[in-house]
């Protein structure tokens, strides 16, 4: 089970919610001090893309966010429930999302900019989408001992 | 934090201070901004990230159109910062190359190339 678990509407006003809540765990955890600051930009880019997700698709579940102490690693999750077409599956969406080519060209070229960010960023990191959404997982090392305070 | 902007004239020079965070959120304020000056004439931009605390892919995507819409005119969008973590994201997306980055806003306010 995660150590903290965020689920938030998928409004731009939020997502500094949760990189602060993502950094004051992840501190907590043991991630390094200088790296912080990386995990607060990784978990807003993955939050900013859920919720461009979310509103482009009109979907009005919130975004998921899982904030995970593990063994010598702290591991996020941000989840958004943002339908994707499957390649080489047929689906009642195929074709119907397709908008107007000069606005979507803009919000894929900012969605491509923002994983280009996460994955410049974070060592481990996975992205992963189905019908049913997508999901961004990062982890970052945490210090071996880390005593309670 | 929330987003602070206030511009000054220097010299030829429109230089916009930012404050605060640069994010999905307040992005689109620095986005009005900027179209804002840029219809009201204003070609030569300094942007002065000095307090910036926060800068995410969105603010990047402001500043680009930013750079895009000056061009149309002619004009130059240089920007003054000194924070590691601030310059980190615009070499990882290779940013670095597009935009002058000063070290001080005299600097960034004398430049020619």
């Amino acid at each position: 089970m995660a150590t903290v678990e965020l689920r938030f509407s998928a409004l731009p006003e939020h997502v500094r919610t949760a990189r602060l809540v993502a950094a004051a765990v992840a501190r907590r955890a043991g991630v390094d001090e200088a790296v912080l600051y990386e995990v607060r930009l990784a978990v807003g880019e993955a939050c900013s893309r859920a919720v461009g997700l979310h509103v482009s698709n009109g979907v009005s579940a919130p975004v998921q966010v899982a904030l995970t102490e593990e063994e010598k690693k702290f591991s996020i999750e941000v989840g958004d429930e943002a339908p994707r077409a499957v390649p080489g599956r047929a689906t009642d969406s195929d074709g119907a999302g397709d908008a107007p080519a000069g606005d979507e060209s803009g919000a894929e070229a900012e969605d491509e900019m923002g994983l280009a960010v996460i994955s410049g960023l974070v060592d481990d990191v996975e992205v992963t989408s189905d019908e049913a959404g997508g999901v961004i997982r990062m982890s970052w090392p945490t210090a071996d001992a880390s005593t309670p305070s | 934090m929330d987003l602070s902007l206030s511009t000054r004239t220097v010299g030829d020079r429109t230089v916009v201070e930012v404050g605060g965070e640069i994010d999905v959120y307040t992005a689109p304020k620095l986005r009005e901004q900027l179209v804002e000056l840029v219809n009201d004439g204003s070609y030569h931009l300094v942007v002065d990230m000095e307090g910036v605390d926060f800068l995410d892919s969105t603010g990047l995507g402001v500043l680009v159109g930013g750079l895009k819409r000056v061009r149309a005119h002619e004009g130059s969008l240089r920007l003054v910062c000194n924070q590691e973590r601030i310059l980190k994201i615009f070499r990882i997306t290779g940013l670095t190359k597009v935009f002058p980055i000063h070290t001080s806003v005299d600097d960034a306010v004398s430049a020619t190339d």
